[in-house]
């Protein structure tokens, strides 16, 4: 018998290839390694953003700052290396600095004034979006060359499928993310926060240092997934990722990630990603359906997942308290 | 006791307001003119009651529904879907300048309202989940609902009678106005007139303790998000009827984090309990203040963002007890802002 905390995420993985043996059946030329590849090259960024998203989510706190700091991201880079003539081995170390400092910044003000989550990290939404009008209200396109080797490269795999450079450093987020969340103390520490943060204090864990890093980690992975955007997109833009922190939360949650904090699993938000690229790619194999019926499936998979989340906790608090 | 009016939640928010007021004055004296003209009032501060008056009725839901400890992010796309639900209804009448046809439309589209709010209500109250997780299914979906209904486009309407929810005058103001301070009314009037405010005050404080004490706190959490959407719907309504036509992908775009900002502004705790609806109104008066100053100073208006952050993060820092005490640590002797601090927590 599985054990019962791992049924959320057991039901991701089962609705995932579900979905993707029903496109398979449905439209010819869906069931290919490229299709499966494709979903990880065209979310590689969300990926990651959704990554630093679920260790917040598991300390018990969110992040709505992710996308506008994608976007700052973008922002940055382009104007530092087509306005300013910044090489590149200086401007990605000092955008991740930016978004790892922006976050720490967060995660502090958070902790130390005791101000909520939602309300600190909306103005940070607000102040990053608004800086990014600050460097500039257009478009500023990237043609430097070894960002467009970068969005070019193209990595063969056997099989004749080939993936991104954004995958290889998504995929590497999420081999860190999961050593970081289950082999580290930061990760213990995190799950203990996000169980209970008062027992966490009295159990003499660090829970200042710890939520500090939470954020500034959750700023880092938005200022690399801003870093692959940049690749993909060769742009930088301020309305790029408008709304990106919802579809992170969401993979988090359909990721069978708790909202209250204290359970769940990255690999959890990795297929939750994966399940929002599927439902986007069908869409795009019907072709008759317009976009809009993304968002109205992403909600009703939010519903089913808080209401399936709904029914597992009330049951484990029942088993508990007999 | 004498009237302490630093403790009363209503100075901060105030204070800011006037700080604002204040700038204007001094920079752009012009900002304070009004002008009388075919029987109407124009001016600045005309056009920050007109523009603000669909975000000060979504924050008046919105207050109501924070002071249950809960919250509701679902307002922009109701705002969306109640404009989209209005507009589609007039542009397939055979005459859109009938009366009843848009009596009509109006009533769907709030009767559509209420029944969302009803969904939040059900998901909060009835399968107890968290509230902002409950209401972010219906903004996520909400927005795709919105877009379903207009089909991805923009429906215009020609009807005047719709026009004049969003834009006409009534004895010298717009009309809008007067359907702000109307919800606003009503509200204060339910919440302090009657015993309503005070269980809503208690379920926000302490739900196990209201439900034993045998306040309905269900029926009570249903009809307060039904309200927050009927006034989304409200607010929906004014939206489109001003541009004459129903966009469902940026009607109500970020109303609700402009909404949630008014109401904590106010000085209402996210926390649940005590609550403001005056605090809100001047909260909301004091974004759309904000908006219009910026315009009027000649900044690039996409800066509002930047100066709105720092507002946030300012307002929110003078409200933290944590942070009073670090500032008052530094010079300023300790113990009585303690004690005033403990009078304004419970007073």
């Amino acid at each position: 018998m599985v054990d019962r905390k791992y049924i959320p995420l057991l039901v991701t993985i089962g609705l995932f290839i579900l979905m993707f043996l029903a496109g398979s059946l449905r439209y010819p030329g869906f069931l290919s390694t490229q299709v499966f590849m494709n979903l990880l090259i065209d979310n590689a960024f969300l990926l990651i953003v959704a990554v630093g998203m679920t260790f917040v989510i598991l300390s018990g706190g969110i992040d709505l700052s992710v996308g506008s700091m994608v976007a700052l991201t973008t922002m940055l880079s382009a104007s530092l290396i087509m306005q300013a003539g910044w090489p590149p081995a200086a401007v990605i170390p000092l955008v991740l600095a930016v978004g790892t400092s922006f976050g720490w910044m967060m995660g502090a003000i958070i902790h130390y004034f005791q101000i909520q989550p939602f309300i600190v990290t909306l103005a940070g939404m607000f102040l990053a979006r608004g800086l990014c009008y600050v460097i500039s209200i257009d478009t500023i396109s990237i043609n430097h060359p070894f960002y467009t080797k970068m969005a070019l490269a193209k990595i063969r795999l056997p099989g004749g499928s080939f993936i991104s450079i954004g995958v290889v450093i998504a995929l590497l987020v999420v081999l860190l993310a999961v050593y970081l969340a289950h082999y580290t103390r930061f990760g213990r520490n995190t799950y203990a926060i996000g169980g209970s943060e008062s027992s966490a204090v009295l159990m003499g864990l660090p829970v200042a240092r710890t939520k500090m890093l939470v954020y500034a980690f959750s700023g880092f992975c938005s200022a690399l997934g801003g870093v692959v955007f940049t690749f993909y997109m060769l742009s930088g833009y301020g309305l790029h990722a408008v709304g990106l922190e919802l579809d992170a939360i969401a993979a988090v949650v359909i990721g069978g990630t708790l909202l209250t904090g204290g359970s769940g699993y990255v690999i959890g938000t990795f297929f939750g990603v994966l399940i929002q690229g599927v439902i986007q790619t069908i869409i795009t194999f019907e072709g008759t359906l317009s976009s809009w019926w993304t968002k109205m499936v992403i909600g009703l998979l939010l519903f089913l997942f808080i209401l399936l989340q709904r029914v597992f906790t009330a049951r484990t608090a029942r088993g508990r308290s007999v | 006791m004498p009237f302490r009016w630093r403790n009363s939640h209503l100075f901060w928010p105030l204070a800011a307001l006037g700080g604002l007021l204040l700038i204007n004055l001094l920079l752009k004296p012009e900002f304070f003119a009004i002008r009388y003209q075919n029987g109407h009032l124009y001016g600045s501060l005309i056009d920050i009651l007109n523009f603000g008056s669909p975000l000060a009725i979504v924050a008046v839901g919105m207050t109501l529904v924070i002071a249950t400890r809960g919250i509701d992010l679902s307002v922009g796309s109701l705002v969306a879907i109640s404009g989209a639900m209005a507009c589609l209804t007039i542009s397939r009448g055979a005459d859109q300048q009938s009366l009843h046809l848009v009596l009509g439309a109006v009533l769907l589209a709030l009767a559509v309202s209420v029944a969302l709010g009803l969904w939040n209500g059900l998901l909060v109250a009835g399968a107890g989940i968290q509230p902002i997780i409950a209401t972010l299914i219906l903004m996520v979906a909400g927005r795709g609902i919105a877009q379903l209904i207009t089909s991805g486009q923009i429906i215009t309407v020609t009807s005047k009678p719709y026009h004049f929810i969003g834009a006409g005058w009534l004895f010298t103001l717009p009309f809008s106005v007067y359907l702000a301070a109307l919800v606003f009314l009503f509200a204060a009037w339910m919440t302090r007139r009657t015993s309503l405010g005070m269980f809503i005050e208690a379920i926000g404080c302490n739900p196990a303790a209201s439900r034993l004490a045998g306040i309905r706190s269900r029926s009570i959490l249903l009809a307060v998000y039904m309200f927050c959407a009927l006034c989304a719907g409200i607010a929906g309504l004014i939206t489109s009827s001003n541009v004459s036509s129903a966009d469902g992908n940026n009607a109500g775009l970020w109303i609700e984090l402009d909404a949630i900002l008014a109401v904590v502004i106010g000085g209402t705790s996210l926390a649940g309990g005590r609550f403001s609806l005056a605090g809100t109104l001047v909260g909301a008066l004091l974004i759309q203040t904000l908006t219009t100053t910026i315009y009027m100073l000649g900044v690039p208006p996409e800066i509002t963002l930047v100066v709105k952050a720092f507002v946030v993060l300012a307002v929110c820092l003078i409200q933290s007890p944590s942070f009073r005490r670090a500032i008052a640590a530094r010079g300023v002797p300790r113990k009585p802002v303690a004690s005033r601090q403990e009078v304004s927590r419970h007073g």
